[in-house]
């Protein structure tokens, strides 16, 4: 096992997954990388996690259960492509608590990212149209024959297939009509209702059966027909290309800015495109394009984690122990702090991703979160880390020490500036040594305070 | 005298966002038009609920504090706020208003560039403070520190660290970390300053809860709460002379008629609590807020709340603020309707802009807003 596999299976991990153990990934390291991806496109190898004890723990009366229960599929999914991916939609298809307060319909709607999340496009858009929790919080419920609601309509195009640009108002209205009558039956919001289940309906009476034109094409369309002609255009591919290559690969401008400014890597967004309009924009395609393309091995540490990933990170290097406790709803609050409340993105925009996760309130949450996790020595992660250290021989030189936890928390690769901060640091209390047990308890705080400075890095904040 | 306040204080500005576009035509009501009650027949206000300003206008029932607050002549209206082609998706309208940039997409926020106009050498990144999660971009400039409180209370670094010493020596390795490097790139170099801004700011602003003292009491609710921090941080006497918050949930496409009087009492009560809290500490002679949106909503429901559409409107509010009236209120007849459904705009919101930047903070607007634009005079004269 050679570093560059170490640096380049934890690199995939935190890109396609949630981060691993380091006897993890060590493992996957000594793995040839193309099967390590395979298994990552295929979750069904894989079993799924048992949530029923955290189901009992966290409850379902309020969107913090399934919030909770999700970060912790995170943090313990052995599919952790198929949650990444559930992610990714839910940062595309942004739907929030605060409009619907209405927990199974959003919970559902995850699962439903799960379910298809790796499918084609055209099903992917479809199953997203007959989703209660989409169809509420966009209005299509209040969108029918005679008194068109644009709102689902301008959205699915503006934001969840081809963006602004390639498509008029007129297409927006027609494409609105088309939607009319798709609904669900079993009431939404919770208020008055309460908490029934909700499910798909589509109702002949309120639908507008006229002709419409709709980016060029003319007949009696159905929603369905609208979504086989958004799939079958360049633009979608090239839209969802870019989110794609955004959210795996490197940062990119926010998507407003995405009719102005071009890709920061055109030629990427061309293979993830062509990937798509070859498999008709089936995502299992595109994402194996993507990991195991040389632009994805290329780009470590050139996003800015988002707050998921810097938690869930965070979690997994402190060794989160596979049972959900009661209290990891702590880690909730802490994304929330940080500006990513699972659930409830601001808008149907979803998240600003890259620099504008950081600003000086939550890079202060960011780093004091992370700084306070690795803090506590009986964590099992941070215990291992100890031993690991100190399993390196009796005396360790400052630069030795800061090398080996630099490795052991990414492996991490920081800057002239951090480095000499973190020798002038390590050099301050001269070598670490392991002879005697007042040696050893000493080290081992050392090595603790060491790992809360790495954590608080620049570089830390990238994954 | 323009532009140096009142009794000699730096003027500050107060900024409300309400996010998803308030329906002004359910604020400030046109309640004798046929038209108005014609067009909504579900979420139109009667007209013996109103509370009327005049024989055409009236507020909405559950802005009563500010009603009163326009009563008492320290409320401009600022009727038919907007520009041409108004965007009706909320993500681009609001980046052009952030922006002033309605071709382009812009990155550099409107009151980042004057913030760099006020403190031009970065020296109190407690210049501008905003208050909630994530930074505007009407704030974000390259270059230009902004200071950002989700939580006003525990803002500051390596808080969990107990031992006094250790904690000085995290910072100070944080410090040397977080040191400007040559050739790293723009989103190094900026969460470098960031870092450094964090470690500055919040020695300074952690002194403004431990300051204050109110016999005020807030509401429980986002925007009561938010304008609460902006008090305590005014009142701290830090130098800040911008201060930002939010207000969401104006969305209203559905349900419009229990939500929307929630979001005016929530927000009318907050206001006025925030004036009221500064008069008794004698600090509200230099304070003016602006509150906005980014557009109105469709003249006609939709049976259950309003679409997005164009003409909004906009408050400037304080004690320096010459009451009344300002612009037009949009015809109401439809053949001058925008769109052939919208409220057309009577006055460009760069212009107001102007009118603030200018006439309140004396920064020359030109450069900020893009051009020249149409200014109104909502500021008494200075004494």
């Amino acid at each position: 096992m050679g570093d560059r596999d170490l640096a380049l299976a934890a690199h995939l991990m935190r890109r396609a997954g949630f981060g691993v153990s380091r006897g993890e990934l060590e493992t996957l390291a000594t793995r040839p990388y193309d099967d390590v991806v395979d298994d990552l496109l295929h979750p069904e190898r894989f079993p799924d996690v048992d949530t029923d004890l955290c189901d009992r723990y966290y409850g379902w009366d309020n969107y913090h259960g399934p919030a909770v229960g999700w970060m912790y599929r995170m943090a313990v999914t052995r599919r952790p492509l198929q949650e990444k991916m559930a992610l990714f939609w839910h940062h595309v298809f942004a739907t929030a608590f605060f409009k619907s307060e209405h927990v199974a319909s959003l919970n559902r709607q995850v699962e439903m990212f799960r379910r298809v999340g790796m499918s084609d496009m055209r099903t992917i858009l479809l199953e997203l149209s007959r989703d209660p929790a989409m169809i509420y919080w966009l209005d299509n419920n209040e969108n029918v024959s005679g008194e068109p609601n644009e709102n689902y309509g301008r959205e699915l195009l503006e934001l969840f297939s081809m963006g602004v640009g390639s498509y008029t108002e007129l297409d927006i209205k027609n494409a609105s009509r088309a939607f009319t009558g798709w609904t669900f039956a079993q009431p939404i919001p919770l208020y008055p209702h309460g908490h029934y289940d909700s499910h798909f309906e589509r109702r002949p009476e309120e639908h507008d059966d006229g002709v419409k034109t709709f980016l060029g094409e003319t007949g009696r369309f159905d929603g369905g027909e609208i979504i086989d002609i958004i799939v079958r255009q360049p633009a979608t591919a090239v839209f969802i290309g870019r989110h794609l290559y955004n959210f795996f690969v490197a940062d990119e401008p926010q998507v407003p800015a995405w009719p102005i400014e071009p890709p920061r890597d055109p030629g990427a967004v061309r293979v993830l495109v062509a990937a798509c309009l070859e498999s008709n924009g089936d995502m299992r395609s595109v994402l194996r394009a993507l990991f195991t393309s040389e632009f994805f091995k290329e780009a470590q540490f050139q996003r800015v984690k988002s707050p998921m990933e810097l938690v869930t990170g965070v979690m997994n290097l402190v060794g989160f122990q596979a049972l959900p406790e009661p209290g990891i709803g702590v880690y909730q609050s802490a994304v929330t702090a940080m500006g990513q409340e699972l659930l409830n993105p601001p808008t149907v925009e979803g998240w600003h991703t890259g620099k504008e996760w950081i600003d000086g309130g939550t890079l202060n949450e960011r780093v004091n979160f992370a700084v306070n996790e690795v803090g506590d020595g009986s964590k099992p992660g941070i215990a291992e880390i100890v031993g690991r250290v100190s399993g390196r021989g009796s005396e360790l030189s400052p630069e030795e020490f800061m090398n080996v936890c630099l490795d052991l928390v990414g492996p991490l690769t920081v800057g002239d500036e951090t480095r000499e901060a973190l020798m002038a640091h390590a050099e301050s209390e001269g070598p670490l040594r392991f002879d005697t047990e007042e040696d050893e308890k000493a080290s081992g705080r050392r090595i603790v305070r060491m790992v809360q400075l790495i954590v608080s890095s620049m570089e830390y904040q990238f994954g | 005298m323009v532009g140096n306040g009142h009794n000699g204080k730096d003027p500050v500005l107060v900024i409300v966002q309400l996010s998803g576009g308030n329906d002004f035509m359910n604020t400030l009501i046109p309640y004798t038009s046929g038209v108005y009650h014609d067009s909504r027949p579900v979420v139109g206000i009667p007209a013996d609920k109103v509370l009327p300003m005049d024989d055409e206008l009236g507020w909405h029932p559950s802005s009563a504090a500010l009603k009163d607050m326009f009563d008492d002549g320290t409320v401009a209206v600022v009727q038919g706020i907007g520009y041409p082609n108004s965007s009706r998706s909320h993500f681009r309208a609001m980046d052009i208003w952030h922006t002033c940039e309605p071709v382009e997409v812009g990155t550099e926020g409107w009151l980042g560039r004057a913030t760099r106009e006020l403190d031009p050498n970065g020296e109190n990144v407690l210049t501008s403070v905003n208050f909630g999660r994530g930074l505007p971009r009407a704030l974000a400039v390259p270059g230009v520190p902004i200071t950002s409180v989700g939580d006003l209370e525990n803002y500051g670094l390596m808080t969990g660290i107990d031992d006094v010493d250790q904690r000085n020596e995290a910072l100070d390795v944080f410090k040397q970390m977080y040191a400007p490097a040559v050739g790293t790139g723009p989103v190094m170099d900026y969460l470098a300053r960031t870092g450094l801004d964090v470690l500055k700011g919040a020695d300074e602003i952690k002194k403004a809860p431990a300051m204050y003292k109110s016999d005020v009491e807030y509401g429980s609710n986002a925007i009561a709460q938010s304008l609460r921090d902006a008090a305590r941080v005014h009142l701290a006497g830090l130098g800040t002379r911008i201060l930002y918050t939010q207000h969401g949930g104006y969305d209203t496409h559905a349900n419009e008629v229990p939500t929307h009087p929630q979001l005016l009492s929530d927000l009318s009560g907050a206001i006025s609590d925030f004036f009221d809290d500064l008069r008794a500490h004698d600090a509200s002679d230099n304070v003016v807020m602006l509150v906005f949106t980014e557009f109105g909503r469709r003249i006609k429901d939709n049976a259950s709340g309003t679409d997005h559409g164009t003409g909004g409107g906009a408050f400037i509010i304080g004690d320096p603020v010459k009451g009344g009236l300002y612009s037009e209120y949009p015809s109401l007849d439809p053949k001058t309707w925008a769109n052939g459904e919208d409220l057309a705009h009577t006055i460009d919101f760069r212009g107001i802009y102007g009118t603030i930047l200018e006439q309140w903070l004396g920064i020359d607007p030109t450069e900020i807003v893009g051009g020249q634009f149409e200014q109104i005079s909502p500021f008494v004269a200075a004494n």
